[in-house]
């Protein structure tokens, strides 16, 4: 039995929102690191959403469309027309903030002076032009960690597959993007851990992983906790929580082109 | 009447909500009042409290309509959904525990048209009425009981790996059968 079809069942249970205890909390721990057991989740929660059609009944009473109403005129809102959000809960929620900070300065505006209103269109502005490269960003990671993407490794002919990784780093974000293949399995409780190596100094833990069953790996890593002007990264071998300061010999190092 | 209530889609209308627009909102109300509403008395079994629900729903994409995201599956079957999880939530008497932001339904039946909602409700009934009746029954029990998999095995007196490999086997057979 593979680690997948040991948790077919809990996954359906989890879909339904009806695990609980050590069960659930051993599933939401795989699914951290299980993009197909996430996917499998996706379509059993499509699943189960079915059986709600199976509901039926007599149309709710006339009364409570006229709650309804009454209840949205007494909410008013601005308006917080946007391009909708693929689901990535941080970055959601940091649109959200965004979305509520816009409508926080729009009541500020439109309450201390209606002439003000040039400077709520340059900050909308702002915030639109942010939503898009955000949106921009989503893409482009998701396009990175989609479980369905293609890789492919194009090599000359009866070569031995090599390990091979290409990191793509910009300082002045402090953001980094590392993507390999043909990585070897490890040894239980070991990991492999990216490394930025500044020209002076010590070297800076760049990322902790574990390459997926057909050797790949792709590490987004848009939090780096500080700027470091390099262009040299290193792998090492770590324990799988990994480490601060390389406790091993580079395996792979690589300089900018 | 269908291609009248048809013309604006579940999109457009939900791009308006989040401009604003109280009518937009009302086109919605009326196109899934009764899916919402059936659920929340099919959990509840209480129509005061299946109207509660109703309310709390419809308030719930007045207040965040950025929330659904039309590319991951139909408002329709997401506002049901959500019907569940609340009524679930108030049957348990426990606070709300779903963040509507963690539901994703990625279902593509088109229920935009009454006939769309009637067809997609009679293929679910369809298919349910031709499961085994003990799967039938696991799968509901969790799903319109929200009971977990050892109150199903408690209540019924059947082993827990019975009742789990009858919920998942239920799910697929509706993926099977239902989903292009």
């Amino acid at each position: 039995m593979n680690v997948h079809s040991r948790f077919a069942e809990d996954l359906a249970l989890y879909a339904l929102g009806t695990l609980e205890g050590n069960e659930q909390a051993e599933l939401e721990e795989h699914l951290k690191d299980c993009g197909e057991c996430r996917y499998e989740l996706e379509q059993l929660r499509g699943d189960a959403a079915l059986l709600a059609l199976s509901a039926s009944g007599s149309a709710p009473p006339e009364r409570a469309r006229g709650r309804l109403m009454n209840a949205l005129t007494r909410e008013p809102r601005i308006s917080l027309e946007q391009p909708s959000m693929r689901r990535i809960s941080w970055w959601s929620q940091m649109g959200w903030v965004a979305a509520a900070a816009a409508v926080v300065i729009a009541a500020i505006v439109w309450r201390t002076d209606a002439g003000l209103s040039s400077r709520m269109a340059t900050l909308q502005k702002e915030f639109n032009e942010q939503q898009t490269e955000l949106q921009r960003a989503q893409e482009v990671t998701a396009t990175l960690t989609a479980t369905d993407a293609v890789r492919v490794t194009i090599i000359p002919p009866r070569t031995t597959p090599q390990p091979q990784g290409r990191a793509i780093y910009v300082p002045s974000r402090s953001s980094l993007i590392f993507l390999a293949n043909n990585m070897p399995a490890l040894p239980a409780q070991r990991a492999y851990e990216l490394w930025l190596i500044p020209s002076s100094g010590s070297a800076i833990p760049a990322g902790v992983f574990k390459p997926d069953a057909r050797g790949n790996v792709t590490l987004v890593n848009l939090r780096l906790p500080q700027r470091v002007g390099t262009e040299t990264f290193a792998i090492t071998v770590e324990p799988e929580t990994g480490s601060q300061l390389p406790t091993s010999r580079p395996i792979m190092l690589g300089t900018g082109e | 009447m269908d291609s009248v209530e048809k013309r604006i889609s579940d999109k457009e209308l939900v791009s308006r909500v989040r401009a604003g627009d109280q009518d937009a909102m009302g086109a919605l109300y009326d196109r899934y009042s009764r899916l919402v509403y059936a659920v929340g008395l099919r959990v509840l079994g209480d129509s005061a409290a299946a109207e509660d629900v109703l309310q709390e729903v419809f308030m719930q994409l007045w207040r965040n309509p950025t929330r659904f995201d039309a590319s991951r599956g139909s408002l329709g079957v997401w506002v049901a959904v959500i019907a569940r999880n609340r009524a679930i939530d108030a049957l348990r008497k426990r606070r709300y525990e779903s963040d509507i932001e963690d539901i994703v339904v990625s279902v593509e039946p088109d229920l935009a048209s009454e006939a769309d909602r009637s067809r997609a409700a009679k293929n679910v009934r369809d298919l349910l009425n031709g499961m085994h009746p003990a799967q039938r029954q696991a799968v509901e029990m969790a799903f319109f009981e929200g009971l977990t998999h050892t109150e199903i095995a408690a209540k019924i007196g059947e082993p827990l790996g019975t009742i789990k490999t009858r919920i998942r086997a239920g799910l697929l057979a509706l993926r099977k059968a239902l989903k292009p």
